[in-house]
This record gives C-alpha cells, sequence and structure tokens, in this order.
C-alpha cells in the first residue's frame, strides 16, 4: 500500500528570548514568540531586490511582466477604471458574499461561459450553485477549508505532490490534514500518472481531493482528458469530495472559455448525480491582472437549491466574523469589464490571448538556447500556464542566485513571465553553464 | 446522503436584514436609520471629496498597477495610519514600539487581534465586551475561541455611562485578561466616557494588568477632531499610562468612507516602555503567517487611496475638512431631533441624543417601539433602539421626530 505522508519538518523554529525586565518581569506577557520562517516565494522578491547586478532576473513570483520586464494594466482593465471613476457614486459595503451582479458574472464564466455550457446552466437554473466573492484564491481556498472543517465528514484532504506552497499552510491552518498523492515525478520532469491514480486509489474513502483545474502550480504538467475521466471515476469510486483549484482559468491556452475542460466534466457528473457536489475556487489575479485588488470566489455546487439556501447561509456566517465582507474595488472592475454596454470583454479576452501567447513564446525560445547534449528538455514544451518546473536541482538554482543574479524558489520552479527579450539569452547561457557537471 | 444535505439554514444577520426589509419596502417615505454608512443631507451616499481627488490622482500616476502588495500590506499606508491614531510626533513610533499591519477594515484587525493573543498571549483568555456593544464582537471572538464576557457600560435608566459598574468589572476580572474598548463613538451608543473617566478606567486597567484591545472605527467622525478622538489610546500609550500589552484595531471605512473597500490596519504595541527589535520582527512574522494562510495578501487600491490622503498635505487637509463636514452634520441633526421632540412634548428625556457622539444614537426606545415605527411609519431602526443619526437630514427629520412621538404615547408612559 503506497501513501504518501506529509514530509515533517526536521528544522525547529528558532525561539527568541524576550529579554526580561527585573522590575516588571510579568509585564510582557506573550508566550515565546518564535519567528515564523519567511514565505518562501515572496523572499526570493525581497532578495531579488537588494541585488545590485543589472543583469538580475527575478523568476520568483507568479506575477505577469511584459517584454521589457515591466507589470501591466490590461488596457481594457484600465478602460473599465475609468468608466468606474466616471460614474460611481457611492464606495458601499458590498454582501457578505458579494453583490449579486458580481456572483452572476462568475458563475456564468465558469460554468456556463459563452452560454455553451448546458450542463453548467442546468446548474445554475436549478440553484445548485452557491457563489461567494473571496479575498481572492487563496480567501477562496480558506474559505472552503473552513467550511468544509466545520461541515464535511472527513478532514483529510489530499494535495497533489507538488502543490502551490500555500496550499498545505491554508489547509492545516483551517484544521484539516493534508496528504500527499502522487502527481509529478522529479526524474522523469513528466506525470506520474500510474502512482497518481494507485495512490489516489489507496487513500482514505471519503477524503477531500485538490484538483487543479489546468496550469498546475509548479508543474505547469495538466492531465489529459481521457486521463481526468479515470481520475473522475475514482473520485466517484471512491466517494471523495472535489475541491477545484482553477488560479489560472484562461492562461492554458490563452482563451477561458477552452481551459475549463475539468469543470465541464464535473457539472456533467454533478447533472448526472454522480459526484453531485464539489467545490471550486477561482481567481481574477492572473488572467485580469488583478493581483493585489484580491479578487475572486467560492463556488459550492450542492445536491439541490434547498441545501444551497442552507449552505450560503452558512457562508455567510463563517465570513462575517473574518472580514465582514470582500473589497469592492477588483469585483467592480470585473464588472464592467462583463457590462456589455462597456463593450470590453471582447477586448480582455484578445489581451489575455496575446499575454498568453508571449508566454508560450518565451518558452519556446528559451528552449532553442538551452543546451540539450547533457540534458532533456523536452518538458519546457509540455507544461502549460505561468511556470515552468524545469527540473534544476536545489544546488543549481543555488548557483543561478549566486553566479548569476538569477532568482527562483529552490524547487525549479520559474515564473515564465520574468524572461524576456532582453534576458532571454544571458538566462539560457546560466542555465547551460550550471548543468554541465 | 450528499455532503451537507444536513446543514441547517441560518436566518440573516439581523443588520443584513433589516437593509433587506427596507430595499423590499415600497413606502416612497421610508427612512433607513438601520445599517451604519453615511448619507448626506439628501439622504445618498458620500465619496469625499478628498477621496475622489486621491483617486483621480492616483489612477493617473505613471506607476500605478495592480500588484500584489507585500504581506504586510502598503507600506506607506501602515506607517501612515499609525501616525493619525498615534500622532505625527508619538514616542512609540519613534522608539519602534509599534508593528503595523495593513487589515481588511476593522472587522479583519479584530480577527487578526484575536488570532494572534489566542496562539500568543500567556494571560486570561477571555475577553471582556462592553455591554452592548458592536453586534459582531461576540462573533469575531467566539469565532476564535476566545470565552467572552461582558462590563457594564451603558445605564439604560439614567442613558449615561455605569462607570462605577465597569470599575468593579475591571477590578474583578482576573489579572491579564483582554477588554475590548471602544476608543470613540461607541457602537452602538454613542455614548463615550469624558477624558477624567477615560483616566479612571485607564488606571483601574493598569492595575489589573489588563490587556487593551482598542477598537478604533470612528477616529475624526465622532468630534470632528481626529487629537480628541485618539485621546484614550494616546493616554494609554504614549503617556504610558499603560505598561501592557496593547492592539489598535483601526478601520478607515467611516471616516473616510472606504466602506466597500476594507482599509484598515492592526498595530501591535507590545510594551509601550520598552522597544524589543526582536519580538517586533518575530510579532510581524507571526501576523504575516496568518495572514498568508487566509488570504495571502491584503487588497491594494483602498489603502493606495488613504495612502495618498495622509501623505499628501492638501489633500489630508482636505480630508480634515471632510470629517468635519460629516460630524457636523450629525451633530446637527442629533440637535434638530431633541428640539423637535422636546418641542413636541414627547414624553420623557431627550438630551442623551445630543449627549451622545458619533453615527450612532442609542434612543431608548423599546424593541415593541422600534417594530411599531418599522410598520407603522417606515422609519427603520435596530431593535435594541440604536439608530443611525446619519440616516437623518433636513428632509426627514421633523417625520421622524413625529413618529417617535406617537409611538412613544402609543405605549404609554414608559422609563424614558
Amino acid at each position: 500500500m503506497y501513501k504518501t505522508q506529509l514530509i515533517k519538518s526536521s528544522t525547529q523554529a528558532r525561539f527568541l528570548a524576550v529579554r526580561q525586565l527585573s522590575s516588571t518581569s510579568q509585564l510582557l506577557k506573550w508566550n515565546d514568540i518564535p519567528l515564523a520562517p519567511p514565505d518562501k516565494i515572496l523572499g526570493i522578491s525581497e532578495a531579488y531586490n537588494n541585488d545590485s547586478n543589472p543583469q538580475k532576473v527575478n523568476l520568483g513570483v507568479g506575477a505577469y511582466r511584459d517584454n521589457s520586464g515591466k507589470p501591466i494594466i490590461f488596457p481594457s482593465v484600465k478602460k473599465a477604471e475609468e468608466i468606474l471613476l466616471g460614474k460611481e457614486t457611492e464606495k458601499e459595503y458590498t454582501a457578505i458574499v458579494g453583490s449579486k451582479n458580481f456572483q452572476s458574472i462568475v458563475k456564468n464564466f465558469i460554468f456556463n461561459n459563452s452560454n455553451k455550457d448546458a450542463n453548467g446552466k442546468q446548474l445554475i437554473d436549478d440553484g445548485r450553485i452557491v457563489t461567494a466573492q473571496t479575498i481572492s484564491g487563496t480567501g477562496s481556498l480558506r474559505v472552503i477549508a473552513d467550511f468544509l472543517n466545520r461541515f464535511y465528514s472527513n478532514k483529510k484532504i489530499l494535495v497533489p505532490k507538488p502543490t502551490w506552497a500555500n496550499h498545505v499552510a491554508v489547509f492545516k491552518d483551517a484544521g484539516l490534514e493534508p496528504e500527499f498523492y502522487s502527481y509529478y515525478e522529479t526524474s522523469k520532469n513528466d506525470l506520474d500518472y500510474a502512482n497518481l491514480k494507485k495512490s489516489l486509489t489507496a487513500a482514505p474513502e471519503g477524503s477531500i481531493v485538490l484538483l487543479h483545474a489546468c496550469c498546475h502550480n509548479p508543474t505547469g504538467m495538466d492531465l489529459t482528458s481521457e486521463q481526468w475521466d479515470e481520475v473522475l471515476q475514482i473520485v466517484q469510486d471512491k466517494k471523495f469530495f472535489p475541491l477545484v483549484d482553477m488560479a489560472y482559468q484562461g492562461f492554458a491556452s490563452g482563451k477561458p472559455f477552452e481551459d475549463i475542460g475539468l469543470i465541464r466534466k464535473l457539472t456533467k457528473l454533478a447533472n448526472e448525480n454522480k459526484i453531485p457536489s464539489f467545490a471550486l475556487c477561482q481567481s481574477f489575479a492572473k488572467n485580469m491582472g488583478l493581483y493585489g485588488e484580491r479578487t475572486g470566489s467560492i463556488s459550492i455546487i450542492n445536491s439541490s437549491g434547498e441545501a444551497s439556501k442552507a449552505v450560503e447561509s452558512q457562508l455567510k456566517k463563517l465570513i462575517r466574523p473574518i472580514y465582514s465582507s470582500p473589497p469592492i474595488h477588483g469585483s467592480k472592475i470585473v464588472e464592467v469589464i462583463f457590462d456589455e454596454s462597456s463593450g470590453l470583454l471582447p477586448q480582455w479576452l484578445d489581451e489575455l490571448d496575446k499575454v498568453v501567447g508571449r508566454l508560450n513564446t518565451v518558452r519556446s525560445k528559451l528552449y532553442e538556447k538551452l543546451d540539450k547534449s547533457n540534458y532533456n528538455w523536452d518538458h519546457l514544451l509540455k507544461q502549460r500556464g505561468m511556470f515552468v518546473y524545469t527540473g534544476l536541482s536545489p544546488e543549481q538554482v543555488i548557483r543561478l542566485r549566486n553566479e548569476y543574479s538569477v532568482y527562483a524558489t529552490e524547487d525549479g520552479r520559474f515564473s515564465i513571465s520574468g524572461i524576456n527579450d532582453n534576458n532571454v539569452d544571458y538566462l539560457a547561457n546560466a542555465i547551460n553553464e550550471v548543468i554541465k557537471n | 446522503m450528499a455532503p451537507f444535505a444536513g446543514i441547517k439554514e441560518l436566518p440573516p444577520d439581523p443588520l443584513f436584514g433589516l437593509k433587506a426589509r427596507y430595499n423590499a419596502d415600497s413606502r416612497t417615505n421610508k427612512v433607513d436609520l438601520g445599517i451604519g454608512a453615511y448619507r448626506d443631507n439628501n439622504g445618498k451616499p458620500w465619496i469625499l471629496p478628498a477621496v475622489r481627488q486621491a483617486e483621480q490622482k492616483l489612477i493617473n500616476s505613471p506607476d500605478y498597477n495592480h500588484e500584489y502588495l507585500s504581506i504586510s500590506g502598503f507600506a506607506p499606508f501602515t506607517e501612515s495610519a499609525a501616525k493619525v491614531i498615534l500622532g505625527e510626533n508619538s514616542l512609540a513610533i519613534k522608539d519602534k514600539k509599534i508593528v503595523s499591519q495593513q487589515s481588511l477594515s476593522g472587522t479583519g484587525a479584530l480577527h487578526l487581534a484575536g488570532v494572534f493573543i489566542k496562539e500568543f498571549y500567556q494571560g486570561n483568555h477571555t475577553i471582556y465586551l462592553s455591554q452592548p456593544t458592536w453586534a459582531n464582537h461576540k462573533q469575531i471572538f467566539e469565532y476564535i475561541g476566545f470565552k467572552v464576557a461582558s462590563y457594564p457600560y451603558w445605564n439604560n435608566d439614567t442613558k449615561s455611562l455605569d462607570l462605577s459598574g465597569f470599575l468593579k468589572a475591571i477590578s474583578s476580572a482576573p489579572d491579564g485578561s483582554v477588554f475590548l474598548l471602544h476608543a470613540c463613538a461607541h457602537n452602538p451608543t454613542g455614548l463615550d466616557p469624558n477624558q477624567s473617566q477615560w483616566d479612571e478606567i485607564l488606571a483601574a486597567l493598569e492595575k489589573k494588568k489588563h490587556f487593551i484591545i482598542f477598537d478604533s472605527a470612528y477616529q475624526g467622525f465622532a468630534s470632528g477632531d481626529l487629537e480628541k478622538d485618539a485621546y484614550p489610546i494616546r493616554k494609554a500609550i504614549d503617556s504610558k499610562v499603560i505598561t501592557s500589552p496593547i492592539i489598535i484595531c483601526q478601520s478607515f471605512a467611516k471616516n473616510v468612507g472606504m466602506y466597500g473597500e476594507r482599509v484598515g490596519a492592526i498595530h501591535v504595541i507590545p510594551s509601550t516602555v520598552e522597544s524589543n527589535d526582536s519580538l517586533n520582527r518575530a510579532i510581524k512574522s507571526q501576523l504575516n503567517r496568518i495572514i498568508r494562510s487566509e488570504l495571502s495578501n491584503p487588497p491594494a487600491y483602498g489603502s493606495k487611496i488613504v495612502a495618498t490622503i495622509l501623505n499628501d498635505p492638501e489633500l489630508y487637509s482636505q480630508w480634515r475638512k471632510d470629517l468635519v463636514t460629516m460630524s457636523s452634520r450629525i451633530g446637527e441633526m442629533r440637535n434638530t431631533l431633541r428640539s423637535k421632540l422636546e418641542s413636541l412634548g414627547t414624553p420623557g428625556t431627550w438630551n442623551h441624543i445630543t449627549e451622545q457622539t458619533g453615527m450612532f444614537s442609542f434612543t431608548g426606545l423599546t424593541p415593541q417601539m422600534v417594530e411599531r415605527l418599522e410598520k407603522h411609519h417606515g422609519i427603520y431602526l435596530v431593535s435594541s433602539g440604536r439608530a443611525s443619526v446619519a440616516g437623518l437630514n433636513e428632509h426627514n427629520v421633523d417625520q421622524v421626530a413625529k413618529a417617535i412621538d406617537e409611538v412613544v404615547r402609543h405605549f404609554g408612559k414608559s422609563k424614558l
């Protein structure tokens, strides 16, 4: 029986001694407060910012950069903000679960995209989908994790190995018990599909299972349609509860409509009551460039409209004591873009396609320039989305940092957006140097 | 059985439920004195002129973007937010005794404070809330696992502060308990201690080494004066009246009108008598850890608006004028309502309406009176009798006064 357990960290957090005042020794009534380890991904950016090498390259944070290495605002988003600035008459609280308009937009964008998803439409019309605005994708993961901790029968949550760095922390802090299932074979830089099926089949019945909808973070390797069918059959057989994380809709193909194959399978299975309930975490951070505006949603698909009303009321009760209601600026931008009278939706879709096109171009260019005599780089072309999971070892990544000022996480994940025409030669040369051993 | 099939449906949150009933009411003369948001003299939401100007400046600046903030938030915002609450010349800021993080408005700061204290505070994990207090306070702390107790605050018979009861609760509570204090413009009563009363309260808290959480949601909005409204916080911290830890939960929802943009900050002062860099770094790192697993990082836009206002002298000056505009309009409505009730000869005394401050008036009306106001007169109040004075204006205050007069007389002589 093969089971992947969370690797228990052997590193103990270092405790700081709090200096005791002799005259008021009971003054600082703190338990020892350890210095929490810095966030790995954000730490990369800080080190990059402190580096004075003009050729430095930041491949750490997954945020889009243009071909000059600069942040962008999608022109359609800029126009939406100008429209908002001109017409906004209030900054009132939105509802605990966000505005009805935003909820409707998200439901249709995900489940009935372009009004061509009959199964999703059926679920929407039956009132089986509860959608709440959340603090981007992370907020949605945390809200659903808290919800599952309180209302679902099983605390075990199966996460792919590897998965996004923050998943485990989010789930653990919510009281769930993460456990890895096989996903990727680092020695082959490919999906470990056989062991994926094996480890899911061996996992406890009724577990929650985390599925990345597309553009798996950090590997960029997604399942094929046939592979998803097999996995979803295991989900049915094992009565798992699927929790889908979709932070990159549109980043696999350039078209949001084409990236929701897994959702289409799930909505079909939901209508057939084979998987009567699942949840989906969604974010506009990447595909609309709303990163810091924290715009996202959680959708819970329930067995009936009645169940949905109860679920929504409990979601509200859960959210209110944490932040009362979500931030409005990003969701208002989304609402303007999806408002037909603004004419901005086609423009945004076109801009997204171009952004993804640039990323794919960069992938190809990097691939061309990499030395293939001692290393197989084919996986670069198979991977999708914002990242390249290079397969470089921590030692090689550290050498890239120390000798070439190339900053990436030690798992070898590169944010491909940090690569551009100005630095791709330098980067390829640096990689070629560190793999020469 | 499908997952979640057994989940019970909950009734709507009372405040949001009130708003829903108001929205569903088709009467043209209905009046919303329910939810706590500022309205202008035409009963409309008001975007502060300082905010309008700040937004223009922000969106048109060449380096404007939507990038992730750091986990701690927008540094120009957190730094200037600390200065607003503690003062430009604050010793605590100068001596680096304060750790500041951006939060999801005041609620987010209270939640963070609770999670942090629950994990790291060695003292008594009972939190004492005023009686009454903001409806969400209890939920926030119970959700995190605190035991919630209360201290006397509002004396319904005299419609004034029950200071002796308050002080008695402070001295009776186990040493090192957590006390939540409204810095000014108490919600829902509108009743604040005066300065000498604050001095007594703070001295009693210090004697028992209690942990203070200041909920500061109305600075500048209460009196129109930022300094005056920060009195108990500055007294506690920079005058070192309190030497135990203090956390300030700051909201810019009301005073900058940021409401739905969710702009707030949490400020932790582990000690007012000593700065400890390594402890501050540890605290910051733990707050970051908590934020990272809940929301990754805070919303950018609102904090940039507020930072723009607080750091631009002209916009800051405009903002202070906007605060006076809002608080003086509310003050006028208090005066008008009271004088109209007294002119009508409405039974009881009504001086408490003008003695209270901030957004709310704890009218003293009973739940039955409130229900009748809603059903018969289309005037919506919280069942506790809390009225949002911001919902009053020159066009409706006469109608409201007459309606109150009617319901008070309808239920006969009461203890008003």
